[in-house]
């Protein structure tokens, strides 16, 4: 039990790039299994060169023994944590680790991870060429084997419809309104995503004559043919409106609704009350905000949300902010604005508001100074002797 | 009541648009007729100006509507007197137009009721910066110009505590300070103000400016302030001098020539009993006692003389050391000016009411002000009350860039 607990441990420490242990196999190994192309499936977003990697640093055997050692760590974890561990999901894993192993670190890529092997070994080319040196792929002398053999197989599937098309147009059953791929809600994966897709670089004109290839694929009448191809090479898009929080509308013992929202920006916290009393007085720390922002800037500030949604003279607004100067003010107040507003407001408004920036927190704080400079960007002054 | 906006007698080109308003409130019936009738009833009006000149005339029918002052009045009345940015505006659109406005409105009723034979009251305009102190103090000052009154206008008082560029020992008397490029400044517009009074009002008492210059009893007052117009060493006293006469003479002959009724006007009040940044020639700070010009100034305050009125409005843009949310008079007074002015009048002069406004905008809007497409909608004008939040200088520094 221990020796499995410590393996568990071993295994769950493993963080990427800490991977110092390389396993040189020897190709003698290699040379005698079948050749099989052997290109794991996992993500490695930051690993940059992944076709000149050289030799392949892990065997797929080391890859399986890491797989199952990942399991049964995942087993010991479910019982520390007193869970079932036939339902321990990768969201659960990461909760346990971040419980068991609290990291103040800032970066969330230098936290302890644990995480399926296949995500954490990058991809990596297998041998691409036998005993003898002559290259399996027919493309190898390219350079860019997968992806010019991705091109291959486009071309060859748009000749396929192409003859579809002909055998229809013969049939006489040829139209132009058949069933189309749906496209909305979802895009085409970036370069980034492609290369580590093909597990080699392309450089930004193969990219997009491949994306150029897709659209010319789709703007044909029978593309629906090789719909699950397509949609291969798109991701889905999430509707981000679905994801707000409207705060909840409260009456008052008169019958006047309101709703409480906060706002922050720098280090300025406000927290509003929005009255639907029909007058448009603003209140702000107890004074009228004419007082407290002499600044025209600060007050169009506060203008924006209820001008864009059109309710000007409509609501009531009390405010208290404290912290940062008044142009941060400003802008926590107007963040608290646009999110009480959408209790009282439709979907589509919101769908705008959250477009035009209305309901974005500003992520800027003030840059953190370093040593050796003066500031966070100036230097000392520079002496030439 | 929809009702069509005309072209006003004022106006030669006629406007291209028209708008269409509802007015609420009663008493407002007005009539969109087209030429010029000078009749007493204001037959043409435009809904945001009115033909009655006359201040005296103005009463709470016309509150939120435009009068114009004759260029002439304004001239001789205000040379000095109206706000810096008013004075850019009148020029601009080539006429003086002021807005009838409760405050004002009460002034001058004030000044209709009151005896003449007791101590002159005193009136304290208060309110928010940029509220229309200023200029509900000069439209009660030309009701009392048009009335016949000796206008004494002192535009702000707090020029007189700092930016200083000479300040001389007074030469009557050793302890006090002299203010003569000021001092002068003053006398001469003073003089453009009250021409005709300057031959009729004789001076009571002999003063002595210097060993060889004197002024004689009974001399008309207007040497006495070419004296001070001409001797800048002596215009202080000069100011002094000008101010005890007026004094004592004011209530004085109920018949005859020389009779007049005296208005005292200052502008920022606070200043007298505030603090100066004026230093002596040993880095130390002068007090407003210290100078002349101040403590004579002082001594009008005093409602220790009859026949006329004190009308003054407090000022906190041009105050000196004190916080910029202050605007009450016990707040910017002191309690050494509270003091002095107890008892007083207070007139509280908020920021513009729905009506007033609307009128404001429909004024900007006829004089092609607002040249900016948005402004003119329905939108933009609920934008600018927001932005400015019904206070008159706000609105008016925002349309300028408009």
């Amino acid at each position: 039990m221990a020796a499995s607990g410590c393996r568990g441990v071993r295994s769950i420490l493993w963080k990427y790039g800490s991977c110092g242990k390389s396993l040189c196999v020897s190709r003698s190994k290699t040379a005698l299994q079948l050749p099989v192309r052997q290109i794991c499936v996992s993500s490695s977003l930051w690993k940059k060169n992944l076709a000149a990697a050289g030799p392949e640093k892990f065997t797929q055997e080391f890859i399986n023994k890491q797989v199952e050692e990942f399991e049964v760590g995942k087993r010991h974890l479910a019982n520390m944590m007193g869970e079932d561990p036939e339902t321990f999901t990768q969201e659960d894993i990461d909760r346990s680790i971040a419980y068991l192993f609290p990291s103040g670190l800032f970066d969330k890529r230098a936290r302890p991870i644990m995480k399926h092997p296949e995500q954490i070994f990058p991809k990596q080319t297998a041998v691409q060429w036998d005993a003898e040196g002559r290259p399996f792929h027919f493309l190898f002398y390219t350079g860019k084997q997968s992806y010019y053999s991705l091109l291959h197989d486009l071309y060859e599937k748009i000749l396929a419809i192409e003859r579809h098309q002909a055998e229809m147009r013969n049939k006489g059953l040829y139209t132009t309104d058949t069933k189309q791929i749906v496209l909305t809600g979802s895009r085409w994966l970036l370069k980034e995503e492609m290369e580590e897709h093909l597990v080699e670089n392309i450089s930004d004109q193969d990219y997009m004559r491949l994306i150029q290839l897709m659209e010319r694929l789709l703007s044909m009448p029978y593309c629906s043919l090789e719909e699950e191809f397509v949609l291969k090479f798109r991701r889905h898009l999430e509707v981000q409106s679905r994801k707000q929080e409207i705060p909840v509308i409260q009456y008052d013992p008169q019958g006047v609704a309101f709703s409480v929202a906060d706002g922050r920006r720098k280090s300025a916290k406000a927290s509003i009350t929005l009255r639907d009393s029909g007058s448009g007085n603003v209140t702000i720390n107890g004074k009228n905000y004419l007082h407290y922002f002499p600044v025209l800037q600060d007050r169009e500030q506060l203008l924006f949300p209820l001008h864009f949604v059109g309710t000007l003279g409509r609501f009531d607004i009390e405010g208290s902010v404290e912290g940062s100067g008044h142009s941060a003010q400003a802008g926590a107040l107007r963040l608290a604005i646009s999110r009480a507003l959408l209790s009282f407001v439709s979907e589509v408004e919101v769908e705008k508001m959250r477009q035009a920036g209305l309901l974005t927190a500003d992520p800027r704080i003030k840059e953190r100074k370093k040593p050796g400079q003066e500031g966070a960007r100036r230097k000392f002054t520079w002496k030439k002797r | 009541m929809n009702l069509h906006k005309l072209a006003s007698r004022l106006r030669p080109t006629v406007t291209q648009k028209f708008r269409h308003f509802h007015i609420q409130g009663s008493g407002q019936q007005l009539e969109a007729v087209v030429g010029e009738t000078s009749s007493a009833e204001p037959s043409l009006l435009s809904v945001f100006r009115t033909s009655e000149q006359d201040p005296a005339c103005h009463s709470e029918r016309h509150t939120g509507q435009y009068y114009t002052i004759p260029p002439a009045h304004i001239q001789k009345l205000f040379p000095h007197g109206l706000p810096p940015r008013f004075q850019l505006q009148v020029k601009t659109f080539n006429e003086g137009c002021v807005m009838v406005r409760p405050p004002a409105l009460e002034l001058i009723s004030y000044l209709k009721r009151v005896d003449y034979s007791k101590p002159p009251l005193r009136y304290i305009l208060y309110g928010d910066t940029g509220s229309g102190k200023t200029l509900s103090l000069c439209h009660a000052l030309h009701y009392c110009y048009t009335q016949g009154w000796l206008i004494l206008h002192i535009p702000d008082a707090h020029l007189w505590v700092k930016n200083c560029k000479e300040l001389l020992p007074s030469s009557s008397r050793p302890s006090r300070f002299d203010q003569p490029i000021q001092a002068s400044q003053w006398l001469k517009n003073f003089k453009i103000t009250n021409e005709r009074f300057l031959s009729k009002i004789k001076t009571t008492q002999r003063y002595v400016w210097t060993k060889r210059e004197s002024t004689e009893e009974g001399r008309p007052l207007g040497e006495l302030v070419d004296q001070g117009v001409n001797r800048m060493k002596s215009s202080s006293d000069v100011v002094g001098a000008v101010l005890r006469e007026l004094r004592l003479q004011a209530g004085g002959a109920t018949d005859g020539e020389g009779a007049f009724k005296l208005a005292v006007a200052v502008d920022g009040v606070n200043a007298l009993w505030g603090k100066t940044t004026l230093k002596k020639e040993d880095k130390t700070m002068c007090e407003p006692e210290e100078l002349t010009l101040i403590h004579n100034l002082r001594k009008m305050m005093k409602n220790d003389w009859s026949g006329g009125a004190i009308l003054t409005a407090l000022s906190q843009t041009g105050s000196l050391f004190k916080p910029r949310s202050a605007y009450l008079p016990n707040e910017l007074l002191g309690e050494e000016g509270f003091d002095n002015m107890e008892p007083f009048v207070p007139v509280s002069v908020p920021n513009y009411s729905e009506k007033e406004f609307e009128s404001c905008y429909l004024y900007y809007l006829d004089r092609n002000w607002l040249q900016h497409p948005h402004s003119r909608s329905e939108e933009g004008k609920k934008e600018l009350i927001f932005l400015s939040n019904k206070n008159p200088s706000i609105l008016e520094r925002l349309c300028a860039f408009l």
